[in-house]
């Protein structure tokens, strides 16, 4: 953690770390005193997603993650909005809210803008946040709210049995296109990049150590975090990131991206990406080039060219995949903003006083 | 020069122009004027949708009219007494609403062949004598200001921009206005540009000297202050009033105030205004759209703020998903209609009431939401108070329908007694050991707990699918579905318990005749009383705050009268509600063109009704 005795002003700012990591926000939430387990995180309620379903695992990790964090459970809230991983927070024992299609983030602002004592995470799919709540998700994304997304990605939408999403590839057979999608997909990291989104990452819903790694970062990040998690919908879009999980091909294509390393990749580290002068990605033989040829992955670097750059590179079909973050950059969060305007005005305002604010203006008295 | 001065007990005046000529502004000091000198008043501002139309043309006519008064009044007037016309455009729209005889002011440096065109006048109409009805003073009020203004180190522009204010000089002698308000104005209003500041000064007072001096006004008149109760007053606007009882809701709950909205006309004053209230730990968050804006407001809602939403008729369309949420998760929302001429888009900058069925009924599945109503500007301020008190008591979205008639017209406000506004107690759920129970219900209130994150041993998950009673766990069970449904209309209709009666005035006690109205209506329905009253008949009056529930004792007092008259703006909503839900038949009045009611014609609908009796 960045920085764990904040005081939970806005000054002090970032503190510039190679992570490109400013102050965490999470220096405002109350820690606990007792020791966690997963168990403390688990609801009584049946778990309703269907056997086999992603969610399952995602489920795990986070509820194995969250006593990582040491907060206290009251001040941890789940919000999601519809679909088959909106009903997330009914599974944490934590407060939650789950909401209408699409809408989990603009909620979730309005939580986390008037309670900086929360860490308020986001639930939601690729229909719900990119579909119908495209907007939300790119505005949370430029205001940079302190909220972290999970973003299940299935390409698919599973609640209302299968027809296919704003990740679907183009031309894909659904129950609504018996002849083929005609939409072209978001690439939802493109997206995020380009709406300003300060932290960008992807993970796997089968890879429990990596995808706690980057909920770890995306939980400090200062604003707004948006985490791709890959998800298999097992009933409708089956293996659809089945090249990711085989372990014959995986560690080929799979690039896992590390802040300040080189980007070699291969079940050998035999491959590498190379900076092209147009500054998309090209991916070398780490035996061809010189080292000093081989990408350095920077994901603080302010310019979000590079980063952009390697949301491309799964087009159009895993051919090679990063994971990882993306994006990890400093940026005061809206909701520290916002918190500073009100202290600044009951600084040098002094605070309110509604006698004197119904009598402001021109008035007259009557005898 | 001495002049004659008349005594009047009342004047109606209506400033008109291009929406750059700054006749609101123009009106809205003339209005500060007559509130500082103690008249009653009572305004209404009407301008196009078009921030500037072309120069010229009749869609960009903006006017401001005024009604002020020795006694109380209720409206800004049917009909105006002076009509200030800056252009052509200006005198063509309103000249069909002067009556014979008035006072017409018109600028006639605008006067001009090309401005005559634009408007369809073949030939000047101040000259061909078609005016010739009216008291017509026609003065080249441009070129007087720029005159005046020679030795001003201003533009030509600027310097006949000030018109404006040559012409509120002219008007403040010929009524008797004080002065010293509109000076601090411009000067506090252009202190960066001080030879602006200078010129506009100097524009209002040679438009003061020009009446003293000129034989063209022989007379000057004179209204005496109104009698008004002792106290603090000051001239206010609905909009301001509203956004003032919104903070005073947040003072007087404890509850720190979370406005999530989105720009629109006529409500995004309350936006403006509440955003400059920070200092009270007020929140204000211009959202990316209407769903936004209500999600944020009941997102914050959820984590214990009061959340409340501003907008009008369009914008409530988008919100209803949410204020269904907020109906299903029983939580505390302020959704602020300030209604304006429909459907779709309508006429935006024009009144009605035509939103009370979508207030109503206007969300998916059953969906019993609490609609209260100001009745006049100043009002809004305790309507404001009022919902934020029955949103926090009941855990309930409530929708307060103003509209656009209120929200711009202004009336002078007697300051309340802060200490004895009432107490509004939010009741947060306490810490527990033990299960906790997000559905168990006050068995008086039937609301359910506000447990706000934060609070240990109260975690719990809410949402928009139907819970179990008590448990709140998510329930798809048939008996479950029924009882839930039936208690949150339970809920609802119990509030007719905890709010006011419906008072009635009849003073006479022999009226066989009852008119109900409802919101903005109040003013033209009760100064139309007041004539009818004037003229010998009997006649009772209501005005509905409560549109749901209604109070408890509506049915009674309906019954008990003959007839009862509806006036509403718009084709019959109330009466609709009132014969649907209580089976008693009433007669509408309604009008929709975008205005207000004109007392003088529910004068002659109510005496109709009495007189078929």
């Amino acid at each position: 953690m960045s920085d764990t005795n904040g005081n939970g002003a806005l000054n002090g700012g970032g503190n510039g770390s190679a992570g490109g990591n400013g102050r965490s926000l999470l220096s405002l939430v109350p820690k606990t005193d007792v020791k966690q387990t997963m168990k403390d995180f688990k609801t009584d309620q049946e778990v309703r997603w269907c056997p086999g379903c992603g969610d399952y695992a995602i489920l795990a990790a986070v509820q194995s993650f969250l006593p990582e964090l040491g907060l206290r459970r009251e001040n941890i809230t789940f919000i999601s909005g519809i679909g088959c991983s909106s009903r997330f927070p009914y599974y944490m024992n934590t407060y939650g809210f789950h909401s209408i299609h699409g809408r989990a983030p603009a909620i979730a602002t309005g939580l986390a803008t008037s309670r900086p004592d929360l860490s308020v995470w986001v639930v939601t799919g690729d229909g719900d946040s990119l579909s119908i709540g495209g907007n939300h998700l790119i505005h949370a994304l430029r205001r940079n709210v302190n909220l972290k997304i999970l973003l299940f990605n299935n390409r698919i939408y599973g609640l209302t049995k299968g027809q296919y999403s704003p990740t679907s590839e183009t031309g894909k057979i659904t129950k609504s296109t018996p002849m083929g999608s005609l939409d072209a997909p978001f690439n939802p990291l493109s997206l995020a990049i380009g709406a300003e989104g300060t932290f960008v990452a992807r993970t796997i819903d089968s890879d429990r150590k990596h995808l706690q790694s980057v909920l770890r970062a995306a939980a400090e990040h200062r604003g707004t975090a948006l985490v791709e998690i890959y998800q298999n919908c097992n009933i409708f879009n089956d293996g659809a990131f089945e090249p990711l999980k085989d372990a014959a091909v995986r560690d080929d294509i799979t690039i896992r991206l590390e802040d300040g390393e080189p980007i070699v990749f291969g079940a050998d580290r035999q491959k590498a990406l190379r900076r092209t002068p147009t500054g998309s990605f090209e991916v070398v033989n780490v035996a061809d080039v010189a080292a000093s040829e081989i990408a350095v992955h920077d994901a603080s670097n302010p310019d979000p060219s590079m980063a952009f750059a390697l949301s491309r590179l799964d087009q159009p079909a895993f051919e090679h995949t990063p994971i990882g973050i993306f994006r990890n950059v400093d940026r005061p969060s809206y909701d520290e903003l916002m918190r500073a305007q009100v202290e600044e005005a009951v600084e040098t305002q002094g605070a309110g006083d509604l006698a004197a604010l119904l009598g402001s203006g021109d008035t007259w008295r009557i005898d | 020069m001495t002049k004659q001065v008349q005594q009047l007990d009342r004047v109606i005046i209506r400033f008109a122009g291009d929406s750059g000529d700054g006749m609101q502004l123009t009106g809205d000091r003339f209005t500060q004027e007559t509130a500082a000198f103690g008249n009653d008043l009572s305004t209404l501002p009407n301008f196009p949708a078009e921030i500037r139309a072309p120069a010229g043309t009749l869609p960009g006519v903006s006017s401001f009219q005024l009604h002020f008064a020795d006694h109380d009044i209720l409206t800004p007037g049917d009909a105006p007494d002076v009509l200030v016309a800056m252009n052509p455009a200006a005198l063509k729209a309103n000249l069909g609403d002067l009556p014979r005889g008035a006072d017409l002011i018109v600028n006639t440096d605008e006067f001009s062949k090309r401005n005559l065109a634009k408007v369809g006048y073949a030939a000047d109409p101040v000259t061909d004598g078609s005016l010739a009805e009216y008291r017509v003073h026609a003065l080249p009020l441009t070129s007087m200001t720029v005159t005046a203004l020679e030795g001003y180190d201003i533009s030509k522009k600027d310097a006949e921009r000030a018109k404006n204010m040559f012409a509120l000089g002219l008007l403040s002698w010929l009524y008797h206005r004080p002065t010293e308000g509109t000076v601090g104005f411009l000067e506090r209003k252009f202190a960066k540009k001080p030879e602006i500041m200078k010129a506009n000064i100097a524009a209002f007072q040679a438009g003061w000297s020009y009446g003293e001096t000129t034989e063209a006004f022989s007379v000057q008149y004179e209204v005496k202050p109104a009698e008004h109760d002792a106290g603090l007053y000051r001239n206010i606007t609905g909009n301001a009033a509203l956004s003032l009882g919104i903070v005073a809701a947040g003072v007087q709950s404890g509850l720190p105030v979370y406005l999530g909205s989105y720009p629109i006309t006529p409500a995004s004053d309350i936006l403006h205004e509440l955003s400059k209230h920070k200092r009270f730990g007020v929140r204000t968050f211009q959202a990316e759209d209407e769903i936004a804006a209500v999600g944020a407001a009941l997102g914050a809602s959820f984590g214990g703020s009061l959340g409340v939403t501003t907008t009008s008729g369009p914008g409530i369309a988008l919100k209803s998903e949410t204020i269904g949420l907020a109906v299903a998760t029983e939580l505390p929302l302020l959704v602020i209609d300030v209604q304006r001429a429909g459907p779709s888009t309508g006429l935006p900058t024009k009144t009605e009431q035509a939103d009370l069925m979508q207030a109503m009924y206007g969300r998916n599945g059953e969906a019993p939401v609490p609609v209260i109503a100001p009745q006049s500007p100043s009002d809004c301020f305790d309507a404001a108070l009022e919902a934020a008190r029955i949103a926090v008591k009941y855990r309930t979205p409530v929708i307060l329908l103003s509209d656009g008639y209120l929200a711009n017209g202004s009336e002078p406000w007697k300051l309340p007694d802060v200490a004895a506004l009432p107490k509004i107690e939010p009741n947060f759920a306490a810490p527990s050991e033990e299960a906790f129970e997000p559905f168990r219900r006050d068995p008086e209130t039937l609301a359910r707990p506000w447990a706000v994150p934060g609070t240990p041993g109260l975690e719990h998950r809410i949402g928009g699918l139907e819970k179990a009673d008590v448990t709140g766990n998510i329930s798809y069970d048939p008996a479950n579905h029924d009882t839930m449904v039936r208690l949150r209309q339970a809920k609802v209709d119990g509030i007719a318990n905890d709010v006011a009666p419906l008072a009635v005035d009849d003073p006479s006690g022999k009226a066989r005749v009852l008119v109900m109205g409802w919101g903005g209506t109040y003013g033209a329905i009760s100064a139309a009383v007041r004539r009818v009253r004037a003229e010998g008949r009997d006649v009772a009056q209501a005005h509905l705050r409560h549109l749901n529930p209604f109070p408890a004792n509506l049915p009674e007092v309906l019954r008990s009268y003959d007839k009862v008259v509806v006036p509403e703006i718009n084709l019959g909503q109330l009466s609709m509600l009132l014969r649907g839900r209580l089976l008693i038949d009433v007669i509408g009045y309604n009008q929709v063109r975008g205005l207000p009611f004109k007392s003088e014609e529910l004068q002659d609908v109510i005496q109709e009704v009495i007189d078929s009796e």
